[in-house]
């Protein structure tokens, strides 16, 4: 089954507005396309579309946090980040207001709109503000969760959603809690740590890693910060070797963080697969996808070379 | 003038003139800050604060607050001394401005100063921040109103014009926009550095409702608040002319003020002339 990210997050914003009357939703002139527009529908004076000004929705947001409110600011993750990094930086992380922030055609998830409107350093934009919270859902059910999850939590968060439609890998019981990774495949030759759609592909790599007689664990590590540390630990003193895939830029995202971590903690081999200090292209999102190396022909490569490397 | 409105405006303006005091007492302390800002800005947070801010220093997070937001962050030491003459805030403080210890960090920090709602010191960001808590208000039901000082030199940032469209489209009359038009910037005047052009006319072609006083006419001042309160079909800017260093000879409309701190000598000169 696959279902496009946006919509599950637009019907989910309608479930969470019905939950919690101080949830309010701002949008910059692209309702139609975050899909915030279903709580609009709904919720008409919980709704607004600021215009094409991504520095004052940040800042209006953390106004409406100063009131009390819980604001979901979108826009799209690559002008949102780009234009409101100070605002986010000073007006919401150093002023430590609950503001969710959305960036929405993360990755190569927007397809033939090409490189400037493909996110692909958002993580690492996010990641390094003391205080935020950076997420990425698996799917559009961990989304639902995921929305859920970030009202009831008080502080700055960042959460990528994606525009094209993903595969659905988690179930409507899964757990689904900010900081606590989900070992989603048992193994023990290798560790996969992904993140949002490349979750899919590293199962696809497990099963055919399978076929080799290689055992891979894979982690949905759905929040990028705070990382699951522990969780990281027990996989890999079990496996020896570690591959991180994520739609994103290999600096500074999820395999950054992974690396900062294991580095100075556990130091074991490990590959990082992800979009090769590059920008993105016009095409398809799987033509994308296969030139920036987000393919699970890439994890499974990734994979073979660090058990190799193990001792 | 009525009696009662005479009195507010005695009050504020003994409040200004132990603000100004405190300010050079700060940077001097402290050997940095940026006085001649604060200067030009004191008249107006005294009888802003005096005369229109409804708040609780025993609790400075009520619910039902009026906001104020220091966009130009850098003039803190004015907004401190206005906190110390409403209660958040005591004099014995002056101390740790711009100081690893206590509540006074170098620019406005909502973590950690009571009666400041919100961290500032990269410039542009405080009207936005203001809009925000307006259509909040406006969600509620309430009469809360935002005001927001904005620098002069701060003008030159996008997001405040970002900030006034929106105001204006949401026709936020509980949002009142100050511009401490002291006509000095880091680098020297204005008009030398980047002209603002027609500043009232730019304010009014944005849908603004627009006054423009002297901000160091007190009856002035109070009239202009009075007014932005009257005002219902959207937000209101008081452009405030208004003298860098304002009250220390030394200091008036000279833009080496604008971040120096007064040595020893310099603050008893000063203190003086205040007296």
């Amino acid at each position: 089954m696959m279902i496009a990210p946006r919509e599950a997050y637009g019907k989910a914003l309608v479930e969470l507005g019905k939950e919690n009357k101080d949830v309010v939703v701002l949008d910059a002139d692209v309702a139609k396309a975050s899909m915030t527009i279903l709580f609009k529908e709904v919720f008409p004076e919980r709704f607004f579309d600021l215009g094409i000004a991504e520095s004052d929705i940040i800042g209006t947001g953390a106004g409406f946090a100063v009131a009390g409110k819980i604001p979901f600011v979108n826009a799209y993750a690559n002008f949102l980040l780009g234009n409101g990094w100070d605002q986010i930086r000073i007006s919401v992380c150093y002023a430590n207001k609950n503001v969710k922030i959305i960036g929405h055609n993360i990755g190569a998830s927007s397809g033939k709109d090409g490189p400037t409107h493909l996110p692909l350093e958002d993580i690492a934009l996010t990641r390094a503000f003391p205080g935020m919270t950076v997420i990425e859902p698996v799917d559009g059910i961990e989304i639902k969760k995921a929305v859920k999850a970030l009202a009831q939590h008080v502080g700055p968060a960042y959460m990528r959603v994606g525009r094209l439609p993903i595969p659905v890998v988690t179930k409507e019981d899964d757990e689904f809690i900010i900081g606590k990774a989900n070992t989603i495949r048992s193994g023990s030759d290798v560790t996969i740590i992904a993140c949002g759609v490349m979750v899919s592909k590293a199962l696809a790599a497990a099963e055919a890693l399978s076929g080799e007689g290689i055992n891979a664990e894979v982690i949905n590590m759905h929040t990028i910060k705070p990382l699951d540390k522990e969780a990281i630990l027990k996989s890999v003193e079990k496996t020896g070797a570690v591959v991180t895939a994520e739609e994103h830029t290999v600096i500074g995202g999820l395999g950054g963080a992974v690396a900062e971590f294991l580095a100075c903690t556990k130091p074991l081999p490990m590959k990082i697969v992800g979009s090769q200090d590059r920008f993105g292209v016009c095409g398809s999102y799987e033509e994308i996808h296969q030139v920036l190396g987000l393919t699970s022909e890439k994890i499974i490569e990734a994979a073979k070379d660090v058990i190799k490397a193990k001792k | 003038m009525s009696q009662s409105m005479e009195q507010a405006l005695q009050e504020a303006k003994a409040v200004a003139k132990n603000m100004r005091k405190n300010i050079l007492v700060m940077t001097n302390r402290a050997k940095g800050g940026h006085p001649g800002g604060c200067l030009s800005a004191t008249d107006i947070l005294a009888v802003l604060y005096k005369c229109y801010m409804r708040v609780d220093p025993k609790n400075p997070r009520w619910p039902g607050r009026d906001y104020f937001f220091l966009s130009k962050g850098h003039a803190v030491p004015a907004h401190y001394a206005v906190l110390i003459e409403t209660g958040f805030l005591s004099k014995d403080e002056l101390k740790d401005f711009r100081e690893i210890e206590g509540r006074l960090p170098a620019y406005p920090s909502c973590e950690i100063t009571p009666g400041i709602d919100m961290s500032s010191g990269s410039l542009g960001q405080g009207l936005s921040v203001a809009n925000g808590t307006a259509l909040a208000a406006k969600l509620n039901g309430t009469d809360q109103r935002a005001y927001v000082m904005l620098g002069d030199g701060e003008l030159h940032e996008g997001q405040v014009w970002e900030a006034m469209m929106t105001a204006a489209h949401f026709k936020l009359n509980n949002v009142c926009a100050i511009v401490d038009y002291n006509k000095l910037q880091l680098d020297g005047s204005l008009d030398e550095v980047k002209t603002l052009g027609d500043l009232r006319a730019k304010w009014d072609s944005f849908g603004w409702h627009t006054i423009e006083i002297d901000g160091h006419d007190y009856e002035q001042i109070y009239n202009a608040f009075a007014e932005a309160i009257a005002f219902k079909d959207g937000p209101t800017a008081i452009i405030a002319h208004t003298i860098k260093g304002k009250g220390v000879s030394f200091m008036e409309d000279e833009v080496g003020w604008h971040a120096a701190a007064p040595s020893d000598e310099q603050l008893q000169i000063a203190l003086k002339e205040l007296s």
